[in-house]
């Protein structure tokens, strides 16, 4: 045993290659900001009126403080661009980034490879929600839709929480059971709803696959806060969540206090899942795929896992969202619809190309 | 100096206790190793020393201070643990295990700095786990991921090492290997080991002091002269075995036979 070694203080200036490996990681999360750049861009020139893209530069230079464009175009192009396009593409940056990345924190800390940030509860009950919003009076809609599927997400998973609680500690497997129990009743209880729901059917389904199609301004500012903090709590713990990677006992002996940090990963994960789903409905598969997609790539390591996951769901929906709204256009698909066509197909060949263990 | 020290404690599960009133005391430089049937309680004392559970009486010293009233990161930067088939997670590579090791000495906002990559790579030299380092735990047998998780032990810079049944599973060469390498841990960095043995002669080869449970209490402690006999084998494991002085350094050896010759064996002990 080369057990001398351990005693030589000295420490070598040579690097192995793991932080050569770290450095092409951080050049991969500045590769996906800049193809999100890239990616909002030009999906706001694409649409049912195509923009050339000189004149959406030149609009987009135009707002910039201290520069000064000569305006060369209608009007009604800036109206589009700004008050339709770009509110829009937004939105379903920060809802895949917020879904791919509350997948991600579900998965490592549930160590389970089919979780998403819909397991324990923040579907069925914002779904629950939104429905009864849908039965209110049409004038109150705008406003109680998102906040009644906010509330009855964030409602559902506390319940979850609490029963699945023992004591100070939190069994995870009990966790996942209760919030799939719970899920099948307020199932139950929306499709009964659903059924009653008469004329409004139509305008539940499309909610219920997930669309971006009215989205406005205020809906991106309601949202941001919500979806900022919780990503930057859920990258600040990418070691904890690493090291619970071993097992909760492993975890505690490595000196992370693993209930606490259940307790603000589930808190964090479930806030934004909340926030992301409230305006635009329930969107499948993002959530599931982008995480495993990212983990085929670039490996494990949550502390790059999560920001590359944030990224590249970011590009996804915004994708897909371009797709829904142009592929059979004036008609809108559900995006949730276009995210598991397009994704499904992509995840699969990257499971083909591997060949190996994914979790 | 560091030591550990246990006063009158008592571990259990909820309303079952499993063990009653263990006071024992281990000082550096000094490998214990805890012996008993299944059952008897080994694993709980070790994880009621990491805090895993907290005791229902007594109390655990750690360089004299009350290990209840320390925060988890405190208490891993002074003892590691080596589980006992510890689940590694199979996409990450050996080296980023081993690196985990570092985490009582990080704080959140940090990343490792040339130092803990440094201190890294010795333990993986030391525990010539360093040769497959960029490999994937999935890929890595038994014996490799338990040696991997000896390495991350040492990456904590820890004073105490518990190890609990760090020889099951091994092949016998590892296990030599293994224990080899945790007394010279304990002798040259003067390091307390504490360790739980299922098989009597690595206990009586290795340790230094044995602790005999039997039933949640301490059957009988000291040397292994002291501990490993005919008498207290099988009154504790309900085993008819032969101890006989091993022919290089006297210490007790257990031989064990089928039953046909049983008899042959009691007469020889007697």
């Amino acid at each position: 045993m080369a057990l001398e070694l351990l005693k030589d203080t000295t420490i070598p200036k040579t690097t192995t290659v793991y932080p050569l490996r770290w450095r092409s990681r951080v050049y991969a999360i500045v590769g996906l900001v800049l193809v999100l750049g890239v990616v909002m861009v030009v999906t706001s020139a694409i649409g049912s009126t195509d923009i050339p893209l000189s004149t959406l530069s030149e609009v987009l230079l135009a707002k910039l403080p201290f520069v000064e464009v000569k305006p060369t175009w209608a009007t009604s192009v800036e109206t589009i661009i700004f008050d339709i396009r770009l509110p829009r593409l937004l939105l379903a940056g920060l809802v895949g980034a917020a879904l791919a990345v509350a997948g991600a924190t579900y998965q490592g800390l549930f160590r389970n490879p089919l979780a998403d940030p819909y397991l324990i509860g923040v579907a069925p009950g914002a779904a629950l929600g939104a429905v009864i919003g849908f039965l209110l009076p049409v004038s109150w809609q705008a406003a109680s839709i998102p906040l009644l599927a906010f509330a009855g997400a964030l409602l559902a998973v506390a319940v979850v929480y609490s029963i699945a609680r023992v004591g100070k500690t939190l069994p995870m497997t009990t966790l996942i059971l209760a919030g799939v129990a719970l899920g099948a009743f307020l199932a139950a209880v929306t499709s009964y709803l659903m059924i009653a729901s008469g004329d409004k059917l139509h305008g539940i389904i499309s909610w219920l696959l997930g669309t971006f199609s009215l989205t406005s301004w205020w809906q991106v500012a309601v949202v941001i806060p919500y979806i900022a903090l919780g990503t930057i709590i859920i990258w600040l713990h990418s070691r904890p969540l690493n090291v619970m990677q071993l097992d909760e006992e492993q975890a505690q002996q490595l000196g992370i206090n693993v209930e606490q940090v259940k307790l603000i990963l589930l808190g964090a994960a479930t806030l934004i899942t909340a926030a992301a789903v409230c305006f635009c409905g329930i969107i499948g598969f993002v959530g599931i795929i982008i995480p495993h997609a990212v983990r085929l790539v670039w490996g494990p390591d949550h502390r790059f896992l999560l920001p590359l996951a944030t990224f590249a769901g970011a590009s996804f929906l915004i994708l897909a969202d371009t797709a829904a709204r142009t592929v059979l256009a004036p008609t809108e698909i559900p995006v949730g619809v276009i995210t598991a066509f397009l994704g499904a197909p992509f995840f699969l060949y990257l499971l083909r190309q591997k060949k190996r263990a994914i979790f | 100096m560091i030591s550990l020290c246990l006063d009158k404690v008592s571990l259990g599960y909820g309303k079952r206790t499993v063990l009653y009133n263990i006071s024992l005391e281990a000082k550096p430089g000094e490998m214990l190793g805890i012996i008993g049937p299944n059952g008897s309680g080994k694993s709980t004392l070790i994880r009621g020393i990491t805090r895993l559970i907290s005791p229902s009486s007594g109390q655990i010293f750690l360089d004299g201070h009350d290990a209840a009233t320390m925060s988890r990161g405190d208490l891993a930067r002074i003892l590691a643990v080596v589980p006992q088939n510890s689940a590694l997670p199979e996409l990450f590579t050996a080296f980023e295990v081993v690196l985990m090791g570092r985490t009582p000495h990080l704080g959140l906002f940090r990343y490792e700095g040339e130092k803990d990559l440094a201190i890294v790579r010795r333990a993986m030299e030391a525990t010539q786990t360093a040769a497959f380092a960029e490999r994937r735990i999935g890929e890595l047998s038994g014996g490799e991921r338990q040696r991997l998780t000896i390495a991350r032990a040492l990456a904590q810079e820890p004073k105490i090492i518990l190890l609990d049944e760090p020889t099951a599973h091994l092949d016998i060469n590892y296990q030599m290997e293994t224990l080899d390498l945790a007394r010279q841990l304990c002798l040259e960095q003067e390091l307390i080991v504490v360790t739980t043995l299922h098989d009597l002669n690595l206990a009586a080869q290795y340790c230094d002091r044995l602790v005999m449970l039997s039933d949640g209490e301490i059957y009988c402690h000291g040397t292994p002269e002291v501990v490993i006999n005919t008498q207290a084998i099988k009154e504790v494991y309900g085993a008819e075995v032969y101890v006989y002085p091993h022919p290089v350094n006297d210490l007790p050896a257990t031989l064990i036979a089928p039953e046909k010759d049983r008899n042959k064996l009691r007469q020889k002990s007697m």
